[in-house]
């Protein structure tokens, strides 16, 4: 290919932009209203993903000893639960730190109260382990193994929080791929319309081209051009809005609603963004050069 | 130059629209093909340029078999051929100096080329002075103008013309054919589809007769005499409501 065919090819494509202004702006506000609802959507599921993870994180399984265990079979135990898969981590507590922290909550300002107990620790016999899992799924299992181990007198699980967040984050992973997949075909609807549109315009010019003696590259190039530019600008117009309204976005929630702000860890703009753009890009580059080639497949045979 | 051997052409199982045609024209000469609408003419022009296939028969142009050139050659066969159409098939959204250099770029001209031989064939066609013009600012004869432009500024062999006047008044369609003249006496060999009677009896070239797709005439076989008795007798109506009744219907003058 020539140099000043190549530019001829860029040029054109802007200029067939530029030309035919009111198709290639209902183009890119198709492009644009898609990739934001996707944005928006795709910033809503990672937010709540990482919150159910971040739930996830905070339920642990309480495994309790048999009066009277060796420090020496405590720590045998928590070599067992070194090389369990579901464990990510687990904390031990002592009796005393126990104590110490029943006493902080519960005897806070009434500490003479809580010295009447002095030299005889009421929970001498809940030293225990805190078992954070890797994946809330696996806590059956784990539980069930923990029962069967020796010195261990009671398992504390949280069935309840561990089934609702489990469902949960079936659910969440349901409606994403069910609006995902409806937010495709809304927008290969929508574009396919657009380009539709724009072909009756340019089907006498393809025929005027091909008859001249253009090859299929030269009448197609400027088209593909043309669909890739309208796929970025109608990609990048969302993503800017998105990223400039997302930190606003958090801090309205947070100080609005000040206690679902407290509990919920929204993500920083910057760990939603690095993949968000990327996707957002290659998505809207990909359905123009998609819509652009639909469009004049049909037309290149003159 | 062109040579069709036994060439028909029917669309879906209708009645053929070209039946057993059998043509030969050689290099440098102007040649009229007249007949009625739906004689075929156009047919022919497009298999001409390879854009439909011929049902049977091989047509040779510039020495090459149609049959045999693939679909991604077409583009550098249809360079070799200028083509005019009736509606002048300009680009609308842009000005006359870009639809003439577009044919240079679809051919990968270069810019400095473009902007030497652009200006040269617009003033051959007498628009030097409009190349900043729309199309739709010209008469209809500057528009066949630079659609005239347009097919020669690759300096094809060939200039296949389709109705080239069916759009224009009579001043303007003899200012056409006045250039088409010219263009064939520079040795490019012209072919002009036209039912404008009254031309092609003015200009004395040699005219092919087509009626339903059968040719019924041709001046180069018949020692020079042109026929037109088959419009005399079946299509009077016809010509007489297409030029207000200006045909006389008498024999073929030369």
């Amino acid at each position: 290919m020539r140099i000043s065919t190549f530019f001829y090819t860029i040029q054109q494509g802007i200029v067939n932009i530029w030309r035919k202004k009111t198709s290639s702006l209902a183009s890119v506000a198709t492009m644009t209203a898609c990739i934001f609802l996707f944005g928006l959507f795709y910033m809503i599921v990672v937010n709540f993903q990482s919150m159910v993870k971040d739930a996830e994180s905070q339920v642990a399984v309480t495994v309790l000893f048999e009066p009277g265990i060796s420090d020496q079979r405590i720590e045998e135990i928590g070599e067992l639960l070194d090389e369990r898969v579901e464990v990510s981590e687990y904390k031990f507590t002592s009796a005393q730190e126990a104590w110490d922290s029943f006493k902080d909550v519960y005897f806070e300002g009434n500490e003479q109260a809580a010295s009447s107990f002095a030299g005889d620790n009421p929970l001498a016999n809940c030293a225990s382990y805190a078992i954070y899992m890797n994946d809330i799924s696996m806590q059956n299992t784990l539980v069930t193994f923990l029962k069967s181990v020796e010195g261990v007198r009671e398992v504390k699980e949280s069935k309840e929080i561990a089934a609702t967040l489990t469902d949960f984050n079936s659910l969440v992973g349901y409606i994403s791929a069910g609006i995902i997949l409806v937010l495709l075909c809304v927008a290969v609807f929508l574009i396919s319309s657009t380009v539709a549109a724009g072909v009756a315009a340019r089907k006498e010019e393809i025929r005027i081209m091909k008859l001249i003696g253009a090859s299929d590259y030269f009448v197609r190039a400027p088209f593909v051009v043309e669909g890739i530019l309208i796929g970025i600008i109608g990609a990048l117009i969302p993503l800017g809005i998105l990223y400039l309204v997302y930190d606003k976005i958090i801090q309205y929630i947070s100080g609005e609603f000040s206690v679902i702000g407290r509990m919920l860890n929204f993500l920083s703009a910057k760990e939603v963004f690095h993949i968000l753009i990327p996707v957002g890009l290659i998505l809207g580059v990909g359905i123009g050069l998609l819509g652009s080639r639909i469009t004049i497949r049909k037309h290149l045979k003159v | 130059m062109i040579e069709l051997e036994h060439v028909s052409k029917a669309y879906s199982a209708g009645v053929p629209a070209l039946n057993d045609v059998n043509l030969s024209i050689d290099a440098g000469e102007f040649v009229f093909i007249v007949g009625d609408s739906g004689s075929g003419k156009s047919t022919l022009i497009k298999l001409l340029l390879k854009e439909l296939e011929p049902t049977s028969g091989v047509i040779t142009v510039n020495g090459r078999k149609l049959n045999k050139i693939k679909r991604r050659q077409i583009p550098k066969f249809r360079r070799n051929i200028g083509v005019v159409f009736q509606d002048f098939l300009l680009l609308k959204d842009r000005n006359i100096y870009d639809n003439v250099a577009f044919a240079q770029k679809v051919i990968g001209e270069s810019g400095r080329s473009i902007r030497k031989n652009v200006p040269s064939m617009l003033s051959m066609v007498g628009l030097a002075a409009k190349y900043r013009s729309r199309p739709q600012q010209l008469s209809g004869g500057e528009q066949q103008r630079v659609a005239i432009a347009r097919a020669l500024i690759n300096k094809p062999r060939i200039l296949l013309a389709d109705e080239p006047t069916g759009n224009l008044d009579s001043n303007n369609a003899w200012e056409i054919m006045n250039l088409m003249d010219e263009i064939n006496r520079t040795g490019t060999t012209v072919i002009v589809v036209t039912h404008n009677l009254e031309i092609v009896k003015a200009m004395d070239k040699r005219v092919i007769t087509i009626h339903r797709g059968v040719v019924v005439g041709d001046s180069r076989n018949e020692d020079g005499d042109v026929s037109f008795d088959i419009f005399d007798e079946q299509e009077d109506e016809f010509f007489s409501n297409s030029f207000g009744g200006a045909d006389d219907g008498g024999d073929a003058e030369r």
